[in-house]
């Protein structure tokens, strides 16, 4: 049943045999090791996996692996070069839009995302940007502020 | 002392822990595989009560990649124990609760649906569920009790046969004579039955368990999602699994929050543990999100009825609180103390109350077993306070605000004993009161919802004042009242011989930031910079001892301790100063990161004293030992008492029954601040969790025990569109029992929050004689009440 699945996770080439049944999510985290997308659910609510696939965040729990064949994956890993932030992940840190940090690359790679394609976007539009992902900790407060402010940056 | 401004205490520094947690390199315990490692998947009860008939093994051994099976029969033989309860409460007749057997995996009768049967394991997690779901478990169901008020009644299911009527407990506590002669000569008794609704926790990352094992050596080591290492690590050890705690490490990693849904000891946790040890390989277990709605211990659920009794002018005489908490199936570890000690000791609240009487009777039901969640205790003693509160204003015709006032313990009354237990170190109710009043415009309120009501909307103002008790211990009272355990903190201070320090705390961060708040903290104390200060926690083989992180108590109790080494070190490093500078010890201070003969310039830095310290070629050995490393243990003297106001503004479309919070303000008293960034998001988090309580979440059950919201689907969380921004605001007078002056700010969110949101829609919806609305006020719910309402109106 194990069939071969290659596809460029964070610029780099990647082959890896996986189930028919096998998740995005889990080829990522077990497969590859990338332990930075996390699990929160088992019903696609909660975003705690959100990676970008050929550019668009997409709930990696909703997808299998075999159907990212030679697509382009982004993980929060890949968003940023190995010491500095990219400027989503620095509007988080100064905002303090985040505690356990369990949500965080979920939040993180969905903001990024909406701030691509809403380089300004209002708090109403952040709200409800972000109906997909949960956060337990934040109250949102802080992340609301995080995004604008992270959009704002990247905007230049 | 402060000479270090931008790092200091009250700096609003930024987190060291965000950079590894916005980068995806944060390791949780999911994050972790060892070697040659298996996995476990946990058959669940799929009835709310039945009898096990039989486990018929095969099929699920035949399954590819299956390795173990084992069920409770397997356990009771191997003579595992049962999982304890740490706080005993007797009966108001001096009896004893029942406290019944809790074995990992249960082995005769299941109790709730997701009660543990078996546990099958794997080469991988998807085979071991392969084999959990061919497993054949044959079950005779028996009748299931749910709701409380039918669990006490005769001729009940009895969830456990020793249990008559379903009684865990039945406690008074309070003046009972006083209580009853105040009611005789009050001028009015307000009244009101309630429910404090059963909540999920919900923290982010679901529960996860490895356990290790070495045959070489014979250490067992568990990773797991706990707030609590070391009291997991006594619990599992001593009386779960027979482990000496020297071979046995539990290690906490970063864990994605808790809300107190972590400090208990789970099944799951001993199970790994064992099973890791039978068959010398690693054993992983992680929850699915629909597995931890019917394994996490869920909060709250209380039926209560409340009196309060006042005097012509509104000033409160008495208080009578009657209630029945349920404890779900089992007992978990600190579930009998939530509605009992952390429970009735707040019932004066910010309030003169002369005489209070509480009568709380615990229940076991064929549900998730229950403990405590964000505030444990105290969120329910509150509201049923501030509702009572508002209930009383409506019925004597006096405003909500000037009522509290009317009643609040007066500014210079501090210390205050009240009459529950507890006495009160400082405070000041009326200036947080009116900050809030002021930041909400409560004065212009009237003028807003006579606006709203030409849009046709129901527009509600509600106010809560409330106190918490954090910083949990100290362990004689703890003691005296039922707990089996000492609630002290433990640090370690680490000079090293460079001069970098490190700091081993018996606290556990989840979320909180310990990581720079405590660094804040050393660094002031110590007067050396952040950089070279590093924070150990959640690992029993690094940290000697501690309690873990709930309660708030991480900075009054767990910085305490972490003050008292502090304070070691600096007197070790004044004597090795006197040494060298040839002076008496008592001429020397330490100040600004150096050691000074007072009043004259000679002095030396404080890495030089850690250098002479590791390196003792000029060194007073006849009198003192070389290295320079402290270690203290910090029992607190009292409690301490975080209070505040919250007010919330509230628009009700009564066409939806939709309840649009349109202002939400906090002005919270939390003692001394360190980090006030992180002391804002706590509060933020806190309020989203009480929001959440007071208008989406609630778990429900059918009659036969299903879970009907087991999952995100139909578990209503606060989304960031539920929401708004909050207005937080501190007036802080530090505390007078802890040398620091810090409250604790974690759970004040989630208390003072939810009676503020109800009292809001009550006062929204009291024109058409409303006088209660139940928790969670969903539209559904908030519309059924202005329907009928309207409709009783009309006939
Ligand atoms: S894990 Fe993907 S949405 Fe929850
Ligand atoms: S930071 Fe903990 S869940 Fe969002």
């Amino acid at each position: 049943m194990a069939s071969t699945v290659t596809m460029t996770v964070n610029g780099k080439s990647v082959t890896g045999a996986v189930e028919a049944r096998t998740l995005l999510v889990h080829f990522l985290r077990e497969t590859l090791g990338l332990t930075g997308t996390h699990v929160g659910c088992d019903t696609s609510q909660c975003g705690a996996c959100v990676v970008h696939v050929d550019g668009r965040s997409i709930k990696s729990c909703t997808i299998l692996a075999v159907q990212c064949a030679e697509t382009e994956v982004t993980t929060i890993e890949g968003l940023a070069t190995e010491d500095t932030l990219h400027p989503m992940q620095e509007a988080f840190r100064e905002n303090h839009g985040l505690q356990c940090g369990f949500c965080t690359p979920g939040m993180v790679m969905s903001a990024v995302d909406l701030a691509k394609n809403n380089p300004d976007p209002t708090e109403h539009e952040v709200r409800e940007w972000l109906e997909g992902n949960l956060c337990r900790c934040t109250g949102y407060h802080n992340i609301v502020k995080s995004v604008i402010a992270g959009a704002k940056s990247m905007r230049g | 002392m402060n000479a270090l401004p931008e790092t200091g205490i009250g700096a609003p520094v930024r987190r060291r822990e965000d950079f590894r947690f916005l980068t995806g390199r944060g390791n949780y315990t999911d994050d972790i595989n060892r070697h040659g490692q298996l996995h476990a998947w946990i058959v669940r009860s799929p009835h709310a009560h039945a009898v096990i008939e039989a486990i018929d093994k095969t099929p699920a051994l035949a399954v590819p990649g299956v390795v173990a099976v084992f069920t409770g029969a397997d356990m009771v033989k191997a003579g595992v124990g049962s999982l304890p309860c740490g706080w005993l409460i007797n009966s108001r007749d001096g009896t004893p609760m029942i406290e019944p057997p809790h074995i990992p995996l249960s082995p005769e009768r299941v109790r709730h649906v997701g009660d543990q049967v078996a546990v099958v394991i794997a080469e991988t997690r998807q085979q071991a569920r392969d084999g959990a779901e061919r497993l054949g478990v044959t079950y005779s169901e028996l009748p299931a009790v749910v709701s409380m008020p039918d669990a006490i009644k005769p001729g009940a299911p009895q969830v456990w046969d020793q249990a008559p009527l379903n009684s865990c407990y039945d406690w008074e506590f309070g003046d009972r004579a006083g209580v009853e002669a105040a009611f005789k000569g009050a001028h009015h008794i307000a009244r009101l039955e309630l429910v404090n609704n059963r909540l999920v926790p919900n923290a982010m990352e679901p529960r996860s368990a490895i356990g290790d094992f070495d045959r070489g050596t014979g250490e067992y080591t568990l990773y797991t999602t706990s707030q609590n290492p070391h009291v997991i690590r006594l619990l599992m050890g001593a009386y779960v699994l027979n482990i000496p705690e020297s071979k046995l490490r539990v290690v906490a990693p970063d864990v994605g929050g808790g809300f107190g849904s972590k400090i208990f000891h789970y099944a799951e946790e001993a199970i790994v543990t064992w099973a890791a040890g039978k068959l010398a390989r690693p054993i992983k277990w992680t929850a699915d999100r629909s597995e931890s709605f019917m394994s996490d211990a869920h909060g709250r659920d209380h039926v209560t009825t409340v009196e309060l009794a006042l005097d012509k002018d509104g000033k409160f005489l008495a208080l009578h609180e009657k209630t029945l908490a349920n404890m779900g199936a089992y007992l978990s570890t600190f579930s009998t103390c939530i509605p009992t000690i952390l429970h009735s000791t707040l019932l004066a609240g910010v309030y003169t109350t002369p005489v209070i009487y509480a009568e709380v009777r615990a229940v076991f039901t064929n549900t998730v077993p229950v403990d405590a969640y964000r505030g444990a205790g105290r969120p329910e003693t509150t509201f049923l306070l501030e509702r009572i509160v508002d209930v009383a204003a409506d019925e004597m015709g006096i405003d909500p605000v000037e009522l509290r006032r009317r009643n609040f313990i007066p500014t210079d009354a501090f210390p205050y004993q009240t009459p529950v237990a507890l006495q009160y170190d400082s405070g000041d109710y009326f200036t947080t009161l009116e900050m809030a009043t002021k930041e909400i415009d409560y004065a212009g309120f009237e003028a807003r919802r006579a606006e709203a009501a030409r849009r046709g909307k129901y527009r509600g103002i509600g106010v809560s004042s409330y106190i918490e008790a954090c910083g949990i211990a100290p362990s004689q009272v703890v003691g005296a009242l039922g707990g089996r355990a000492g609630l002290y903190e433990s640090a370690e201070v680490r000079v090293h011989p460079t001069g970098s320090v490190t700091v081993f705390t018996g606290t556990h961060s989840h979320g909180q930031g310990h990581e720079t708040t405590f660094a804040q903290l050393v660094s002031d104390l110590l007067q050396v910079p952040m950089a070279s200060i590093e924070i150990v926690h959640g690992d029993t083989n690094k940290v000697a001892f501690g309690m873990g992180t709930y309660g708030s108590r991480s900075l009054a109790v767990g910085g305490m301790a972490i003050m008292k080494a502090v304070e070691k070190v600096v007197n070790k490093g004044k004597k090795i100063a006197a040494h060298l500078l040839e002076a008496s010890e008592a001429d020397i201070e330490y100040k600004d990161g150096k050691f000074q003969v007072a009043g004259t310039d000679k002095s030396k830095a404080f890495g030089e004293i850690a250098l002479t310290a590791y390196v003792p070629h000029n060194y007073p050995m006849e009198t003192l030992e070389p290295g320079l490393d402290e270690s203290a243990f910090y029992d607190p003297k009292n409690f301490t008492f975080p209070s505040g106001t919250h007010i919330c503004e509230v628009e009700i479309d009564p066409d939806t029954g939709v309840t649009e919070i349109v202002n939400f303000v906090a002005a919270d008293d939390f003692g001394r601040i360190i980090n006030p960034m992180i002391v804002d998001g706590q509060v933020h988090g806190g309020i989203a969790q009480g929001i959440g309580q007071a208008l989406l979440e609630g778990c429900i059950y059918d009659q036969a025990g299903q879970i009907l919201t087991g999952s995100y689907m139909d578990y209503c969380m606060p989304r960031a569109d539920d929401l708004l921004n909050f207005k937080v605001s501190t007036h802080n007078v530090p505390a007078v029992d802890n040398a620091l002056g810090v409250k604790g700010c974690g759970e004040a969110g989630a208390i003072g929050s939810p009676p503020a949101v109800i009292n809001a829609i009550v006062d929204a919806l009291s024109q058409l004689g409303v006088r209660h609305v139940e928790m969670p006020a969903t539209p559904q719910r908030v519309w059924q009440i202005i329907h009928d309402k309207r409709a009783a109106k009309a006939a």
